[in-house]
């Protein structure tokens, strides 16, 4: 159902020492919306963020999936997994998966470790790319722009959390279904935090 | 397909033994010492800490594992089949949460790492693993648990035990010295139980605590030294009044 994987809205950047994720919190079966607080963005370990677009059953089967292996390995050798190394994890999952049963999920993985904070944008077709930014579904569409000429690189926190809210507000104005409330989720050396969400009914 | 693993490797004997199951025990007794006690708050687990060569990293020999958050194992034996159940352990770990969303109880890994072993004593072209287990966790109501399996497969939970060479020798100990404890009286009566039979000193012994909900504590050499001179203090004590 690609209708599902396109409605999800995801954005992502990358800050001076944090990646800021967001996400639309609808969760829609065929015209109605059967819940609107929904959280889409799953904490893979203490220090990465996955925020998953798609098919409700394989967005919680591939997350959780991936999420458990990354527990494994961090068992197995007691050492976290770096962002990149979890990135590259997931890609090969998807890309395996592609040609036998695929996971009809789009995705954005953000975390901080040694290296510092980075964004990875992935699809279903297990196409993976580090990004500053990145977005998935059609809020893509109008926030790319918006991101393309006010993001640049060593934002502050409250730099970025401003960028979001200002691609938040374009996205309730002009997509076609308005009134999108987000989930809003900072990853940090620090660890993850928990920003309220925004509400589309006090934006 | 392969004809050539059909064959059973341990089969009965006339008088009813499974040889194979037996010598697996002996390769258990000829390993370095593991003991476990339960506290009431926290399960301690002790294993004698075999000399390491001079040029070997002496980090990197490790007979206590963890299996999960909750939940960690000893064992006495052969390393290399430890390694491979450990793993196997693991990986059931993570599989039970993804499909039920919950940590394993005590019981359900021990009783899988018994199955294990059981069926390696059951199957064609294997050998059974040679070593014994003890493992110890919380349960999601806050219960610790010990439980112990050995190369047959047999598994039972107790209240304090130990494995590997000496093993009678510090389960006696225990036996008349096991009490319901917490804290640091568990950790020293687990090290007083295992200086029964390894020389005595800080160095020769390795100590890893878990507590509900906190990951595994494992002593460093002066946490260790501090543990053996309160109880060489406490035996001193006694002695002299």
């Amino acid at each position: 159902d690609t209708l599902s994987i396109a409605m999800d809205h995801l954005l992502g950047l990358v800050g001076k020492d944090y990646v800021l994720l967001i996400a639309d919190r609808k969760v829609a079966y065929s015209v109605v919306a059967l819940k609107s607080d929904h959280d889409k963005i799953m904490h893979l370990d203490a220090s990465k963020l996955f925020a998953i677009a798609g098919e409700g059953g394989d967005a919680v089967q591939f997350s959780e999936y991936v999420q458990k292996n990354l527990h494994l390995y961090n068992l197995k050798t007691g050492l976290p997994l770096s962002t990149k190394a979890a990135a590259h994890f997931t890609r090969n999952e998807l890309a395996t998966a592609l040609r036998k049963g695929p996971f009809q999920v789009n995705a954005l993985l953000g975390g901080v470790d040694h290296s510092g904070p980075s964004l990875y944008h992935l699809d279903y077709l297990g196409t993976l790319h580090k990004v500053n930014f990145g977005a998935q579904g059609y809020g893509g569409y109008f926030c790319y722009s918006i991101l393309d000429r006010l993001w640049k690189p060593d934002m502050s926190l409250d730099e970025g959390v401003a960028l979001m809210n200002t691609c938040i507000k374009e996205i309730n104005s002009r997509f076609l279904v308005g009134g999108a409330d987000f989930t809003i989720k900072v990853v940090t050396a620090e660890g993850i935090r928990v920003l309220d969400p925004v509400l589309a009914s006090s934006a | 397909m392969s004809s050539r693993y059909d064959r059973a490797i341990t089969v009965f004997s006339p008088d009813g033994h499974l040889f194979q199951v037996e010598y697996a025990l002996e390769a258990v007794r000829k390993g370095t010492t593991a003991v476990g006690v339960r506290g009431t708050d926290l399960i301690v687990l002790g294993v004698e800490k075999k000399s390491t060569a001079k040029l070997q990293e002496e980090r990197t020999v490790r007979k206590i594992h963890v299996l999960d958050d909750h939940c960690c194992l000893a064992f006495a034996g052969l390393t290399a089949d430890a390694r491979v159940l450990i793993n196997k352990a693991r990986i059931e770990c993570q599989s039970y949460k993804l499909t039920m969303e919950d940590r394993v109880s005590i019981e359900y890994i021990t009783r899988y790492i018994a199955g294990v072993q059981q069926k390696y004593t059951q199957s064609g072209g294997v050998r059974p693993f040679g070593i014994s287990t003890l493992i110890v966790g919380f349960d999601a109501d806050g219960t610790p648990r010990l439980y112990q399996t050995d190369p047959a497969g047999t598994y039972s939970a107790w209240k304090a035990n130990a494995t590997g060479r000496n093993s009678k020798t510090v389960r006696e100990f225990l036996e008349k010295n096991y009490t319901e404890t917490s804290g640091d009286e568990t950790v020293k009566l687990a090290v007083r139980a295992l200086l029964e039979v390894v020389e005595s000193g800080g160095r020769n012994v390795e100590i890893a605590v878990l507590r509900a909900g906190q990951p595994l504590q494992i002593y460093d050499e002066k946490q260790v030294e501090a543990v053996v001179s309160a109880i060489e203090a406490e035996k001193a004590a006694t002695e002299t009044s």
